[in-house]
């Protein structure tokens, strides 16, 4: 975090002042482990053995926030009787289906409530292969899979088949011990940082984890992730101050274009893209959730208002509402799967914008041999980054496996205005929608994006304005006009957020709860709507912190609704009074008969404590006053996930596909439904490579370096590509301090500086002993402070539920010296993949 | 006449409290007249840093139509004013002298760069996206079912890009029937 | 004179983000130092000189088989008894209203002497204009009521900017914290009036000896014995006029 997140640190070293301590568990040795209390190194790709074992460590001490996890988790729910853990099937749950590497999800059920049957077939949108393919995850990116109704409970927690005693027995195995075996972590180490949470944890304490792309980057990511909220809602640390899983995102507004997705498998507001199997035409897109319980259950308002915000008076009752121009999916359309079909040239034409795949995503040449097979690429950056230059400087042109003369790829560089030079929102990793106001005009030919976008959409508006074709329809009928500002005719930013926002018969909208399903409102996306309540833009709203309370609402706006800590109804217990004075943040007030405190509540503001629901009540009136978790369909924190994941209910520990090692747990190597891209350009290392190999970034640089490398203050900062290993691997490989090394895997070879460190530590798991690899990728050839890309040595393998590929944790070899050039390069990759 | 002799530093030595030269008496017309460029500035801006998602406030100085100094705003409840080493060049980002602000164009096969009007370009662009779109046009699938969507097209990028550019692109590509639209949250 | 300002460097809560050494550049408009690769930890920037006026060393230890990494932003120490500006023939350095030690561009000719006379070796000379180049402790800035660029952007209040006896009671109290907290190698460094260059007015909170960091343990003025040697030659002239005077009188 002080690597990545500096001016965020600021709040780790403050609370670390007061007395908070501060434990970073890391495979490498960083800025963060140098100010931390308990610095604990631990072997890349087995955080769920290491996280597991603290819920273990709850579970068999009894040191559960027993009054939280009865009231506010599923812990109490009873599974279906077929239900087959890992423990039973030694690494695999019910379910799984061999030849499809899929899971049916049905035995992973709550009793009593069966998982909701959409118009499609069920397993479609809860698990299952399609749920797998489409990502359909990611949509639980604002709440939960659907079940329905209420399961059968026992609060006692005793039930065998109860959730809190199936996660007993699932996570029984996860000792200190296997800490040690699977992590490299000694058993003291672990008990250290176990007890120290499970202290720091209760009514009158709260534990935050912090986590970046280190736990999303694996086969098993998202189970990290999973992991760690199982074990904060067992200790009570979601929904309070001071608690949660935060997630520390790297670029400014990776948020908001997950809200508002550029993204495959979603519309804006999580809103899932149409399937072409499952959703024949609005009443079965919205039939799933039209029945839900929970705050998704009023998305049939929220997709219409989306499709009247994009098709205007063109949509209504008696069509649809335009449902049928959305475009539908029928697998993955992922980026990794996008460049497989740009290989196979079906996809030609490709936009990059603020984006260098070329250095940034995993496997560097399967990037840029699709790059060199499209008819043509339109590159919109700053700089000129990498992945407009593939045909000229390309590592594939010095080995001479492409040749800039035979690379038919037309390119266009269109340069971008910088945030300087344009309006808009950020959103930033707290949710928080923040305005940069415009303070110059771009140079040159430079243009925002939304100009680009905006006049782009003319001109093919215009050249399809005369068509008879229907499949032009969506294209004619599109609300596209924005009010135009300045001789450049930079479409105004203020009025396409007003679309977002949303408006209704009386103006502009102030609270999603206003949106309809009857076409009275249009909505650009859901969650957002609120930033320009009352007309005003929210998010350019700057009161100092210093005038007002610590959790500063007035300061930008968070979707949705302008709070800061979501389901915040969690900090106070479930008769409506705050857990303690010390962690006070919302709570019921009786006398005025609503919810208060610093923050705005995030619940009905005046459902009472103990409202019970009304049988068959729908939506948010199905959830009791006590059920904090309004965007689940039962309220709860999800111990144990009944629907939803692609691998599994709980977590378990695989083996990163790429391991020296064999899984101790279980005779289950990898997550057995892992998303594989068998391409001869993306081969899987076999036996040949000894070594672990972990990416990271530094303070210095910014992703895959366009917007840092080419500055002369940061590039001489961290001038060069370098590789650190431990003094004890220099030392078995012959790798000299400054000296070069040749790192390989069998995709390819690159060369980095050596940087023998003490930082870099080799860890003892039992007998073996693990030496890791921590490459830095942000190198490229452009720019002033230049290296080999670490990404072209990593294999695309990725999580079955969001399509993230594993970087974090991979295999390689490592010799001293420079790499080979030209075709000796590829020879030496060669004859690894012979040896395996 | 005698002003001028009395700003000499030898007389102002001489006469005054600093008999060493050490300090008053050695102050140059150019120490005289500092003044930070900030208060200088035509405009201060409010702005947020681009690069990673802690959100931190920037205040842009703008002097003559440029960029003079960006610095962390102190009003700020996440930064309190603060930047870190990316979010202190921002004005060497937005300033660079490598910064592309003219049009470049490749042609298949080509080995150089050329020139291209923007005007132009955009005109290229935009036959391209009907054509890749037409030719890759699927309207349903083998069972008959409704596709409506093109393969032909894909884009990458978003996440450093405002909320307001993210709509406009996927509402132009959703309705060009374009599906392979991701950003770096994939990655 | 208004008050004495000066620089408090906390090394203890450094994240060695190097957002000093940038903001810095920024503000001051200094050129880039290349870029080689040092192998020195994360530091590529390697010493003060005339283009780094802010500089973080990493030092890697191995103590009791654990690692610590110390991190430390340098500066100039604007030090009471300043070499630098006691041999600067031409006035460039001079003592500003802020008790800060000052070298106006517009003056300095480039002799250089001031660069031997820094016991710290920060002060130096660019290579391309000749002249002397060190930290102003932004003294446009502080002029204006502004901190100075590196404590502005410094994320978590190592570099502490402020009235030098202030910022000397807080670092008093720090030192104690960390003493209680059982943290008994931390000290402080350039603090005292009492030492060889009467006290610095950029002072630090250093967990290991100085040299550790690249710090003179004991720092002194390099014209500390100038008056005594003037009084010495003062002397000396004498006796030798007297001598002199007395051969030509004994003439007589």
């Amino acid at each position: 975090m002080a690597e990545c997140h500096p001016v965020g640190f600021q709040w780790v070293m403050e609370a670390k002042a007061r007395g908070a301590k501060i434990i970073h568990v890391d495979p490498r040795f960083t800025r963060t482990s140098a100010v931390s209390d308990v610095f604990v190194p631990i072997r890349a790709g087995s955080d769920i053995a290491f996280l597991g074992a603290l819920v273990n460590y709850v579970l068999t001490h009894g040191k559960e926030f027993r009054e939280y996890v009865v009231a506010y988790t599923n812990a109490a729910a009873i599974i279906n009787e077929d239900f087959k853990d890992t423990e039973d099937l030694d690494g695999l749950f019910s379910g799984f289906d061999a030849e499809k590497r899929a899971y049916d999800h049905s035995s992973w059920a709550y009793q009593g409530a069966e998982a909701q049957s959409g118009a499609g077939d069920p397993s479609d949108r809860t698990g299952g292969q399609q749920h797998r393919a489409t990502a359909q995850a990611e949509q639980h990116g604002s709440g939960g899979a659907t079940v329905s109704a209420k399961p059968d409970e026992d609060p006692t927690l005793e039930h065998p088949r109860c959730v809190f005693q199936i996660l007993k027995r699932h996570y029984a195995r996860y000792t200190p011990e296997m800490v040690e075996e699977v992590c490299g972590v000694p058993a003291a180490k672990f008990l250290e940082v176990a007890e120290a949470i499970t202290a720091n944890s209760g009514r009158d304490r709260t534990t935050a984890l912090c986590y970046a792309v280190g736990w999303t980057q694996h086969t098993v990511g998202v189970q990290y992730i999973r992991t760690a909220s199982i074990l904060q809602a067992l200790l009570g640390n979601i929904g309070r101050p001071g608690g949660g899983i935060l997630a520390l995102r790297g670029h400014a507004s990776i948020q908001g274009s997950t809200d508002i997705p550029t993204l495959f498998n979603i519309l804006p507001g999580y809103i899932p893209m149409p399937h072409a199997r499952q959703h024949l035409d609005l009443a079965s897109f919205v039939a799933e959730d039209a029945g839900r319980t929970g705050f998704w259950g009023n998305m049939d308002s929220y997709t219409v208002s989306l499709l009247k915000a994009w098709w205007g008076e063109h949509a209504t009752a008696g069509n649809d509402f335009c449902f049928d121009y959305l475009p539908r999916l029928t697998g993955d359309h992922g980026t990794y799967s996008t460049v497989l079909r740009q290989i196979e040239g079906e996809c030609k034409g490709y936009f990059l914008v603020g984006e260098n795949p070329a250095v940034g995503s995993a496997n560097g040449k399967l990037q840029r041999l699709g790059l060199a097979n499209l008819d043509w690429l339109v590159v919109r950056d700053l700089q000129m980054i990498e992945s407009a230059t593939f045909w000229r400087n390309g590592p594939e042109i010095e080995t001479g496996e492409l040749r800039t003369e035979e690379i038919g790829t037309e390119v266009f560089f269109m340069p971008a205005a910088a945030h300087t030079e344009k309006d808009g929102s950020f959103t930033n990793t707290q949710r928080l929608l923040q305005w940069h106001h415009k303070a110059v005009d771009p140079p040159g030919d430079a243009r925002s994006d939304l100009w680009f976008y905006y006049h782009l959409g003319k001109l093919i508006r215009h050249r399809l304005r005369d068509s008879t074709d229907p499949r032009d329809l969506p294209v004619q009928h599109l609300t596209w006009s924005y009010v135009e500002e300045g001789p450049l005719g930079e479409p105004s930013a203020e009025s396409v957020l007003a679309e977002i926002n949303g408006t209704g018969p009386d103006g502009p909208l102030s609270a999603y709860t206003q949106l309809k399903n009857d076409g009275s409102t249009s909505c650009g996306c859901w969650i957002y709507c609120g930033v320009r309540a009352d007309g005003v833009n929210q998010a350019a709203r700057r009161k100092p912190g210093r005038d007002q309370t610590w959790v500063a609402p007035d300061w930008g706006w968070a979707w949705p609704a302008n709070r800061r800590i979501i389901y915040n109804r969690a900090s106070a217990d479930p008769d409506g009074n705050p857990w303690s004075e010390r962690k006070k943040y919302i709570w019921w007030d009786s006398a005025a008969g609503r919810w208060v405190g610093a923050d705005v509540p995030d619940f009905e503001p005046t459902k009472p404590p103990d409202f019970e629901p009304e049988e068959g009540a729908r939506a948010q009136d199905a959830l009791g006053g006590a059920d904090p978790f309004i965007m689940q369909t039962d309220g709860k924190a999800w111990l144990f996930a009944p629907a939803g994941l692609a691998d599994g209910p709980l977590p378990a520990h695989y083996e990163p596909l790429e391991s020296p090692y064999s899984n101790p747990l279980y005779a289950q190597q990898v997550n057995p439904t892992l998303q594989r891209y068998d391409h001869p350009a993306n081969p899987y290392n076999g036996s040949a490579f000894p070594y672990v190999v972990t990416t990271y970034r530094l303070t210095e640089h910014h992703t895959a370096g366009g917007m840092s490398r080419t500055l002369p203050y940061l590039s001489e900062l961290q001038p060069e590509f370098f590789c650190e290993v431990s003094p004890e691997l220099a030392e078995e490989r012959g790798l000299e301090h400054l000296g070069w090394a040749t790192i390989i895997t069998s995709r390819s070879a690159i060369e980095a500086r050596v940087m023998v460190t003490r930082r870099m530590k080799p860890l003892r798991m039992r007998e073996q002993v693990v030496h890791q690899v921590g490459l830095p990728y942000h190198w490229g050839p452009n720019g002033l402070s230049i290296g080999d890309a670490a990404n072209d040595i990593l294999g695309v393998a990725a999580d079955p539920n969001v399509h993230i590929q594993e970087a974090k944790a991979a295999t390689c070899d490592i010799i001293p010296g420079r790499r080979p050039r030209g075709q000796a390069l590829l020879d030496l990759v060669a004859e690894y993949r012979r040896r395996g | 006449m005698r002003q001028w002799l009395s700003s000499w530093p030898v007389i102002r030595q001489v006469t005054g409290d600093d008999p060493w030269g050490r300090g008053n008496a050695v102050r140059s017309a150019a120490t005289e007249r500092t003044a930070p460029r900030t208060a200088e500035a035509d405009s201060v801006t409010r702005s947020i840093c681009p690069y990673c998602a802690v959100g931190c406030g920037q205040q842009v100085f703008v002097k003559d139509g440029r960029v003079t100094q960006i610095e962390g705003d102190p009003d700020s409840p996440i930064s309190r004013g603060r930047l870190c080493p990316k979010g202190s060049a921002s004005k060497q980002l937005v300033t660079s002298p490598s910064r592309v602000t003219q049009v470049l164009y490749r042609r298949p096969y080509g080995t150089e760069w050329e020139q291209l009007d923007l005007d132009t370009a955009m005109e290229m662009i935009a036959d391209r996206v009907v054509e890749a779109r037409n030719e890759a046009w699927q309207q349903q699938d083998a069972e008959g079912r409704t596709l409506r969507r093109t393969l032909g097209i894909a884009s990458l990028g978003g996440a450093t890009l405002d909320n307001e550019e993210n709509y406009l692109m996927k509402k132009l590509y959703t309705a060009l029937g374009a599906v392979q639209i991701e950003n770096q949250a994939r990655i | 004179m208004t008050e004495r300002m000066g620089f408090f460097t906390d090394t203890s809560v450094c994240i060695g983000c190097k957002a000093c050494e940038v903001a810095c550049k920024t503000w001051n408009d200094i050129p880039a130092d290349g870029v080689d690769l040092l192998g020195m930890s994360y530091d590529n920037t390697g010493s003060l000189d005339a283009n780094t006026w802010r500089h973080v060393a990493f030092i890697e230890q191995t103590v009791q088989d654990d690692t610590r990494w110390l991190m430390s932003s340098d500066v100039c120490k604007h030090c009471t008894e300043a070499g630098c500006l006691d041999v600067c023939p031409t006035g460039a350095l001079f003592r500003t209203e802020f008790d800060t030690v000052v070298v106006q561009a517009d003056i300095c000719n480039g002799c250089g002497y001031c660069v031997p006379a820094c016991p710290f070796g920060v002060i130096d000379r660019r290579e391309d204009d000749g002249r002397a180049w060190k930290c102003t402790m932004c003294y446009d800035r502080i002029g204006d009521g502004l901190m100075p660029a590196c404590a502005t952007a410094c994320p978590t209040e190592s570099i502490q900017y402020g009235p030098l006896d202030e910022l000397r009671e807080r670092a008093d109290e720090r030192l104690a914290e960390l003493h209680s907290r059982g943290q008994a190698d931390a000290r402080l460094y350039g603090h005292s009036p009492d030492d060889g260059v009467g006290g610095a007015g950029a002072f630090f909170l250093l967990l290991d000896e100085p040299e550790v960091y690249g710090l003179p343990s004991n720092p002194v003025v390099t014209t500390r014995d100038l008056p005594a040697m003037w009084k010495r030659a003062g002397l000396a002239a004498v006796a030798v006029a007297a001598g002199v005077a007395v051969s030509f009188l004994g003439r007589r």
